[in-house]
């Protein structure tokens, strides 16, 4: 998510899925797009048959490899490197210099001529860090990464902002300092040569794959990349991300039809709990949840240092007061700061993984679990289910009893008697959750498309809804701190609760929720039009900003709209932001408005009307005309010119160099895995990412890089047949046939090497634990040429564990608790193990 | 006698009759098919445990599967060399939805002698339930080794087309969900229509497709067609499709001449050696 959202603006897919139809070349990287997400995959089929090229880059040869035109194998952990060569190539190629496409949406579009601060210096000149490196703290000080320029304080505001940036420029590009050339630097080392070396794909395929791509661009045609979580996974999978976005910009790709990012999520609706966000660290609509800092101790200090002067992020208090009358109603008045005090301000990292180590230390006493299985699905899973077992209450919400409620009684630990039900002290809720067949409700997918699906049939026995428990604990708590006057008190009274519920189980009317949702006058309820009708004065409430307008003034929910057609689709479901299909897409005309070309024309300025029309909705203010320039002192969206696309950026352009807002760099940057067969072969002094989150603790060991222990590489993945940790699939009979058993892949060269044959018992062994599945010898896995030597990967699907039907050996025992910096996800698509045939206890079921 | 290349792409279906076109070069191998058809058709699950054969733990066709995935990994060539540059579409991973062919003409329903296994209005051959006595003989009878006898009810099943999904004018299960529309169904004719013309757009990109279903290959012996045909990129045989099938009852008269024939000769034999012995004891 930040990995876009740091250098375009926003963290969602730039692109839809239906205009992976407009591609002529796709590329499908860091993800099994065929296997886990089918449906989407009918459109690079289609794609495929009016004559793209489909490219995939994986290490294992997948039912997606095998609708491709060109199958690249991979090392995990590497694609920065062949990313970076792509880079590299592009600015160095021939056809890129001259065409002048390239050279007209590079100079406008982004910020390549941006000369930066000459306290800067990058990795190529320190071994592997960035300026400002604090290693006591494994941090950096980002204060050397800023553009070189002017700040001006900005005064007379209702609310405070940070000060205006007005930075140096280089039209020429020439200038060593601007953000083109120091691009250009710093990935003169990913050449052809490294790729082979690093990555094990043969400079030759390289060569060809980078050719495609640059061929494909341009003004006639475009690339899109197609990317999950085998990109985000990583220590750095920020940072792979941001790159991608680094190159898309560089080849003009980014805003028009059959180009851009398209980041497909790992389940349904993910992209709308991280818009209405389940996340520790953020409020909806992508706002900054405050933190238990100086600055943010009042809202206008808070204003004050996350307000910026530029772009649409301008219009922030208009967003976080419309949602703060949204949640508090009455109680949020401008004399108490509309109710900014009642918001929890956090004081430390709060994401999956450190939760677990808390629970596990005693900090946290209780959790509810909701369509999640961390007892099988949460990294280094011995350590997670010793976590539940810590705690003194558990709430588990699924359709089946999955792991993470059976686990005090049915763990391989307490089949094996290390552990005694009697001994885990947790005490254990298991309430039976209605599945979406059986609830209203919408899902926002991948490509931020929000689509509602009504209630086919009542929920059987005491299933209930989420929104049904949820709805009942809000009101339950609010009558026990009715009079409690406490903070946490005051905070619960202040909560606005009042949904209307119907039918015999009192579920909560979610059309209400959806008129919160999308925002509405405070005086008389009317539903608001959009974002741009919201004040910042607490005349609106809008629980949702980039939701705005999802509900119409009549009162239609727009997500249960189904008419499609052959171009933007607008009337089918409703895409945030302002039901915008194509992000950025000013970008699909010329600085001067007019389409690049016939053949890629979205949308355009018409002058005759005064406005940019085309097929979608344009993500620009409707009326600004392309020639527009800002008047000295100009605030929000204002102060960007008329050919700027990135509408949420300070600039309103692309970032091919990130002055803040990526905490690992301004520029991506190869670091190996932290589990790694192989050093760094661009940073010998520098092996891992030097700002990764580590989490050294006696239960969650690291292996060395290069451990003679741990020889091999793995990665794990999902497969169509099941979901995530299981708990929709395992327990379904027709699906847990599908796959009915643990296993992993190996290559017929390791198999050869170890003895081993499809359909023997493997065991999979780190310091963190062993997962025991069955073996699948196939040449689909293959062995790579690393640095001279062969590097043999291990593929283990993360799905199976030990209750339901189709049971296996976890994956994720395997894994160690480990996070990118940014996103803080944990890194599951590369580390290291060992593998011997045979069973994990001799003679025993597992 | 016209020449296989003649038969390429006909069919002696009946005009109005429904089938699909599973167009393997489109098939991703999600199975949601095999799933959809369980699930609509209300088919237990059959459990037969992993088995190795790389992403199939279905098998085969059976009483309780209508629709089955085959996966065929032929990913290196013949010097061993693992691929980069791949054919259009599918290849080197092959996968094909199998189903129940539903014979122009159908060794099952000739072989049926309760009269249980009908050919509907859509041209489609179905089993009723409610007649089937068990007695198996449609098993032997499909060159496809499509219906088998179920041990739930001792009856013979397959796939009957959705026909109460035709019926309501709906399409089958199976090509409802197909999210990349491999399997696609209606009426024969247009289908191989569309056939042909797909298997020369992939012939003009150097894929060697073709019909399995045709006059010419899948639908031979006398067979006539098969109205649910596909489209490969290999010899049937490689993905345990026979690739001559033909009507067991056509075996039916060369058998009974050879079996005369047999008598005859044995009979005759037996002659002369009672006139041997004959002659002997005379001597």
């Amino acid at each position: 998510m930040p990995g876009l959202g740091a250098r375009l603006g926003r963290g969602g897919a730039t692109t839809t899925l239906a205009s992976l139809a407009d591609s002529d070349c796709i590329v499908i990287m860091g993800s099994n797009m065929a296997e886990n997400h089918p449906v989407g995959f009918r459109f690079v089929v289609k794609a495929r048959q009016r004559g793209a090229t489909v490219i995939h880059v994986d290490p294992r040869f997948s039912r997606t490899s095998a609708l491709a035109d060109l199958y690249v194998p991979i090392r995990p952990g590497s694609d920065l490197v062949f990313l970076g060569a792509l880079v590299n190539y592009v600015v160095n190629h021939e056809r890129w210099q001259t065409d002048p496409f390239f050279r007209e949406y590079v100079l406008h579009y982004t910020n390549a001529s941006v000369i930066v601060s000459t306290d800067f210096r990058d990795t190529e000149d320190l071994a592997g860090v960035f300026s400002g490196y604090r290693a006591e703290q494994r941090r950096y000080d980002t204060a050397s990464w800023h553009y070189a320029g002017q700040l001006h304080p900005v005064e007379g505001e209702r609310w405070p902002c940070r000060p205006l940036v007005e930075p140096e420029r280089d039209p020429t590009l020439q200038h060593p300092n601007c953000a083109f050339q120091l691009v250009k630097r710093h990935f003169a080392r990913y050449t052809p040569e490294l790729v082979e070396e690093v990555c094990g794909v043969p400079r030759e395929l390289f060569l060809r794959v980078a050719e495609t791509i640059l061929a494909n661009s341009g003004r006639e045609r475009t690339t899109a990349f197609c990317y999950a979580v085998a990109w985000t996974q990583h220590t750095i999978g920020t940072q792979i991300i941001s790159c991608c976005a680094l190159l898309q910009l560089l080849l003009g790709n980014i805003g028009r039809p059959g180009g851009g990012i398209l980041a497909l999520r790992g389940h349904a609706t993910i992209q709308g709990s991280t818009d209405i966000p389940t996340l520790f660290d953020l409020l909806p609509g992508y706002l900054k949840m405050p933190r238990a800092v100086p600055e943010h101790a009042t809202l206008a200090g808070y204003f004050a240092s996350e307000r910026p002067a530029t772009g649409l992020w301008y219009e922030m208090p208009k967003f976080l007061i419309s949602l703060l009358k949204a949640w508090y109603g009455d109680a949020a008045t401008p004399e108490n700061d509309f109710g900014y005090s009642f918001l929890p301000k956090i004081g430390g990292d709060y994401s999956f993984q450190s939760i677990l180590t808390m629970m596990e230390d005693g900090i946290i006493k209780g959790l509810f679990v909701m369509g999640m299985n961390p007892a099988v699905g949460g990294q280094n899973a011995r350590l997670a289910r010793r976590a539940l077992a810590n705690l003194d209450w558990l709430v588990v919400r699924d359709v089946h009893e999955i792991e993470t409620a059976s686990f005090w009684y049915d763990a391989p630990e307490v089949r094996n008697g290390e552990v005694r039900p009697q001994d885990i002290r947790t005490e254990v809720f298991f309430l039976p959750a209605a599945i979406a067949a059986e609830k209203d409700g919408t899902f926002t997918n991948t490509h931020r498309l929000v689509q509602w699906h009504d209630k086919a049939i009542d929920p059987p026995a005491d299933a209930r809804s989420e929104a049904h428990f949820v709805y009942h604990l809000g009101r339950r708590l609010k009558e026990l701190y009715a009079d409690d006057d406490s903070p946490a008190g005051q905070q619960i009274r202040a909560l606005t609760w009042d949904y209307p519920t119907t039918g015999p189980h009192q579920e909560p009317d979610l059309m209400a929720v959806a008129r919160e949702i999308s925002g509405y006058r405070v005086a008389d309820a009317r539903p608001v039009a959009g974002f741009h009708e919201l004040a910042d004065d607490g005349s609106t409430a809008c629980g949702c900003w980039i939701y705005a307008g999802i509900v119409t003034p009549e009162g239609e929910h727009r997500a249960k709209r189904r008419r499609g057609d052959e171009r933007a689709s607008l009337d089918w479901g409703f895409a945030w932001p302002a039901n915008r299909r194509i992000l950025y897409n000013r970008a699909s005309a010329d600085p001067q408005g007019r389409p690049w070309s016939e053949r890629k024309k979205w949308i355009w300025w018409d002058p005759d009307q005064g406005r940019w029309v085309g097929y979608d909705v344009p993500d620009f203010p409707a009326t600004k005309p392309p020639d527009y320039q800002p008047p000295p002192g100009a605030k929000g969206l204002d102060a960007h010119p008329g050919t700027a696309p990135f509408i949420m950026m300070l600039d309103g352009r692309g970032w091919l160099f990130v002055p803040h807002g990526l905490v690992d760099g301004p520029l991506p940057t190869h670091y190996e895995p932290w589990e790694s067969p192989i050093p760094n072969l661009l940073y010998p002094t520098q092996p891992r990412s030097p700002v990764a989150p580590v989490f050294l603790r006696p239960d969650n060991p690291y292996h060395e890089i290069a451990d003679p222990r741990y020889p091999y590489v793995i990665t794990t993945y999902r497969l169509t047949e099941h979901h995530t940790a299981g708990g929709m699939s395992r327990w379904v009979p027709w699906l847990a046939e599908l796959q009915p058993a643990g296993f992993v892949e190996i290559s017929p060269e390791l198999a050869r090497e170890l003895g081993i044959a499809t359909g023997d018992w493997v065991v999979v062994e780190t310091a963190r634990g062993s997962a025991e599945a069955r073996a699948l010898v196939t040449e689909r896995v293959q062995p790579l040429t690393i640095a001279g030597r062969a590097v043999h990967v291990i593929g283990m699907p993360w799905h199976f564990g030990f209750g339901g039907l189709a049971t296996g050996g976890i994956a994720n025992e395997l894994a160690a608790l480990i996070e990118d910096p940014n996103s803080l996800i944990h890194e599951a698509k590369s580390f290291t193990c060992t593998i011997r045939k045979g069973r994990l206890r001799e003679g025993k079921a597992p | 006698m016209k020449g296989p290349a003649a038969l390429e792409g006909t069919t002696r279906a009946r005009p109005g009759a429904f089938g699909f076109l599973t167009d393997t070069t489109l098939c991703i191998g999600c199975k949601a098919c095999e799933v959809a058809c369980k699930q609509w058709n209300q088919l237990p699950m059959d459990d037969f445990g992993f088995t190795g054969m790389s992403y199939d733990n279905t098998g085969d066709l059976g009483a309780t599967t209508w629709r089955h995935v085959a996966f065929i990994e032929r990913i290196s060539d013949r010097e061993g060399r693992r691929p980069t540059t791949l054919a259009p579409f599918q290849s080197n991973w092959l996968m094909l939805s199998d189903v129940c062919k539903h014979c122009v003409h159908a060794g099952c329903m000739e072989a049926c002698p309760t009269g249980a296994i009908i050919r509907t209005e859509f041209d489609t051959v179905v089993i009723q339930q409610d007649i089937c006595n068990g007695c198996g003989y449609c098993v032997p009878a499909c060159p496809f080794g499509v219906p088998a006898l179920s041990p739930l009810d001792g009856k013979a099943h397959k796939c009957t087309l959705c026909y109460d999904r035709l019926k309501d004018g709906l399409e089958p299960a199976c090509a409802k969900a197909c999210p990349t529309d491999a399997i696609q169904f209606g009426p024969v004719h247009a289908l191989m229509d569309r056939a042909r013309a797909r298997v020369s757009e992939l012939r003009a990109q150097g894929v060697d497709a073709r019909i399995y279903g045709d006059q010419a290959l899948g639908g031979t012996g006398g067979i006539g067609g098969l109205n649910a045909f596909f489209i490969l990129t290999a010899p049937p045989e490689v993905y345990n499709l026979p690739a001559k099938p033909e009507l067991p009852q056509r075996r039916v008269l060369p058998a009974f001449f050879t079996t005369a024939l047999a008598a005859l000769a044995l009979g005759i034999a037996t002659l002369f050696s009672f006139r041997r012995v004959g002659r002997m004891h005379h001597g």
